[in-house]
């Protein structure tokens, strides 16, 4: 377990270095759902190769790290396929609702002390422990 | 290519590796991780709050530099302060979000992060949230104006 908070840690680093060329370099705020959001909805328009190459840095580096984990990662994605659509649709329409997800607001809005970042991210926390709460200790189906 | 220079693809991959990196490496593609992180009734897994914490530190570092800017490395000019408006958007979405996100694990960084590796079911989550995404507009414009849309 300790291990974990200290990957944790150099992971975060990462993530926000990550956020931090995004700022000071190109100009933009880094948040996943609005990257993705805007080629699906198509509001995209000028930046649709920008966030195309940003997307591509996302699934590539796991794939170049992933021959040092064995080539294999369990994800203990669940198998639910009800329960992967549902969660699907409600991350997607949610997190286009709010503008922002754990990256948006969690990560660029708190570390501005953005009151909407704090916001957001403390009614997807508290409805997510809740969510788990009802539906893997009340319901039984996570 | 729009107004995306050669230098700006370049970053914006620089920047997108820094973050599914971070994101594999901390271990945040791992949906028991995050469900973990949930489930304070149960195994209580703190490892998202290390994650979090160590993204904030070189973000909050480059929002102090960025403050003291109007234009980028590369000369364009830095975004606009995001709005500050509390609204029921926000709320809202965040609520249905963070429902999602507790009932599989994942939210969108993480499940583009693992699209090489996790699976079918991944693939059934991406599909629904990038449906998700796209009927957003026209729930946001009912919300924007309810009497509007009726």
């Amino acid at each position: 377990m300790p291990l974990d908070w200290i990957w944790g840690l150099i992971g975060g680093l990462l993530i926000g270095t990550g956020g931090a060329v995004y700022l000071l370099i190109n100009g933009r705020i880094m948040g996943a759902s609005g990257i993705i959001g805007a080629l699906v909805d198509g509001s995209a328009s000028d930046s649709k190769w920008e966030r195309l190459s940003f997307l591509a840095g996302v699934i590539l580096l796991p794939i170049l790290l992933l021959p040092f984990y064995g080539g294999a990662v369990d994800t203990h994605i669940t198998d639910n396929i009800p329960v992967l659509v549902a969660a699907g649709l409600l991350v997607g329409v949610g997190t286009r609702l709010a503008n922002g997800c754990t990256s948006g607001h969690g990560v660029c809005g708190m570390s501005r002390l953005s009151l909407r970042g704090f916001v957001a991210t403390c009614c997807y926390i508290l409805a997510g422990g809740v969510g788990v709460v009802i539906f893997r200790h009340l319901l039984g189906v996570i | 290519m729009g107004n995306s220079s050669p230098a700006r693809l370049f970053f914006a991959l620089v920047a997108g590796g820094l973050f599914g990196a971070g994101l594999f490496l901390s271990g945040m593609t791992d949906t028991a991780k995050v469900q973990g992180w949930l489930d304070v009734f149960g195994a209580w897994d703190p490892t998202l709050a290390f994650v979090m914490g160590g993204a904030m530190i070189p973000m909050a570092m480059a929002w102090l530099v960025a403050r003291g800017r109007t234009r980028t490395a590369l000369g364009t000019p830095l975004p606009p302060q995001p709005g500050t408006r509390i609204d029921r958007k926000l709320v809202i979405g965040s609520v249905l979000f963070g429902i999602g996100w507790g009932l599989a694990g994942l939210c969108p960084g993480p499940s583009i992060a693992s699209l090489s590796y996790g699976g079918t079911g991944l693939y059934v989550f991406v599909a629904a949230m990038l449906t998700g995404m796209a009927v957003a507009p026209a729930l946001r414009r009912r919300l924007d104006n309810p009497v509007a849309a009726e």
